[in-house]
């Protein structure tokens, strides 16, 4: 436990210190909101219909933007050898980056809704709260897929580039099922109106919790 | 295959209702399964390559996986070709079809992930996590389509219920021809593989 909380706070300080990776996602996000706010022009029904999609590709592209940094840092300082050095279960390091991840894309997405309640004229105390627990079972499994596979796309030719080529195909159930379920809730319904969805997004985090946790130690082993 | 082209287009009866562009279906149906089996073959043979971390196991999941995307990839094309005179459309986002595409990308994804980890023992690992975690996706995959559409209709299902006999041993004959066809090119492939493996290493020992 000792362990797990000494990764997460190593990166939870080192992002504190420098503030990079929260400037840019949050940039992108804003630059993503104007830029879909012209591509469909300003009509309500659209906006109404289009809201909830372009909450999470907007989530999504940010997500891959801070993931592909996750392991970039640890490369370009050689830290990883001394993580992988210390005698440590290496699934323990596996979760330590997924709780730190998470809790930067979920951060990420708390502060983007505000922002899209604002903008797209939805209703603060109907939305905000309902949708915390969604942003988060969604970066939980997003993350889950994502750490493993920046670990992966590090090491390959492409590097940063194959990272959302091996993230978005495998996250599609996720993203399907959170916006089926945000959606509901910018109607104004309640989370359980949409049980199939919402049990769907619980077992993708499950599912790809477990087995990524596992085939991370075959991704580090040196 | 001259045997599954003569049921495909002679012996089978003509579909009542779709003339003969029904007789696709026999190609279409031969090459899903055919790519159905190889995707299996990836995912069994990826297990075994991370655990027994052997080259030979690597080489028969991206082999199967090559042969699974061709494959597909005849599906996909088939399936269209008898979708627009029936349908009236090309594609239709329908659970089946999307599934169907999301799985092909999978695979192509698959497929540049191996080529770009290179022939690194360690590395090789990589493609086949990916093949692993992509299987388990799939159901996943087509439940969400499911959720976001709404149940609709299974349009087709080969049901052995609606179908005449002659139809049902021409099916029988194109997918084994299909299956033996898919043996060979994955014999062939291999042999390639190996081939182009005792290549490199006489290279290496020239120098």
């Amino acid at each position: 436990m000792k362990k797990l909380w000494a990764i997460v706070s190593k990166d939870v300080v080192t992002e504190l210190r420098t503030k990079e990776l929260f400037t840019s996602m949050l940039t992108f996000t804003l630059l993503v909101i104007v830029i879909f706010s012209f591509a469909f022009g300003f009509s309500v029904e659209i906006i109404n219909l289009a809201a909830p999609a372009m909450l999470w590709i907007a989530f999504t592209f940010a997500g891959i933007l801070g993931l592909s940094r996750s392991f970039a840092l640890e490369k370009e300082g050689g830290a990883i050898l001394g993580i992988l050095l210390t005698p440590t279960d290496r699934s323990l390091i596996y979760f330590g980056k997924l709780i730190s991840n998470t809790i930067f894309v979920f951060i990420v997405g708390v502060i983007m809704i505000p922002m899209f309640i604002l903008f797209f004229n939805f209703s603060f105390a109907q939305s905000l709260l309902p949708l915390m627990p969604i942003i988060f079972l969604g970066s939980l499994g997003f993350v889950a897929v994502g750490t493993l596979f920046s670990a992966i796309a590090l090491n390959t030719k492409l590097r940063e580039v194959l990272l959302p080529i091996l993230t978005f195909p495998i996250v599609i159930p996720l993203i399907v099922s959170a916006v089926k379920l945000s959606s509901t809730i910018l109607k104004g319904e309640s989370i359980f109106s949409a049980p199939s969805a919402l049990k769907l997004l619980i077992a993708f985090d499950i599912i790809f919790i477990t087995v990524c946790a596992v085939a991370f130690e075959y991704v580090v082993e040196e | 295959m001259l045997a599954a082209m003569y049921m495909a287009f002679i012996y089978a009866p003509t579909e009542t209702k779709m003339g003969h562009i029904q007789r696709i279906f026999y190609f279409h149906i031969g090459s899903v399964w055919v790519a159905t089996i190889g995707f299996i073959i990836v995912f069994v043979s990826s297990i075994m390559h991370l655990w027994k971390s052997s080259r030979k196991w690597d080489t028969l999941a991206y082999c199967s996986a090559e042969l699974g995307v061709l494959f597909l990839t005849i599906t996909i094309i088939t399936g269209s070709i008898w979708a627009k005179p029936i349908w009236g459309t090309w594609w239709t986002w329908d659970p089946q079809l999307t599934t169907t595409f999301i799985l092909w990308i999978l695979y192509i994804v698959y497929l540049i992930l191996h080529s770009s980890a290179g022939n690194d023992a360690k590395k090789s690992k990589y493609a086949a996590i990916f093949a692993i975690i992509a299987f388990i996706d799939l159901p996943l995959v087509y439940m969400s389509v499911r959720v976001m559409r709404g149940i609709s209709p299974v349009v087709f299902g080969p049901g052995g219920g609606g179908i005449a006999p002659e139809m049902m041993n021409a099916l029988l004959v194109s997918m084994l021809a299909f299956s033996l066809l898919f043996l060979l090119l994955l014999i062939e492939r291999l042999d390639l593989m190996r081939m182009s493996d005792k290549l490199e290493k006489l290279k290496l020992s020239e120098r």
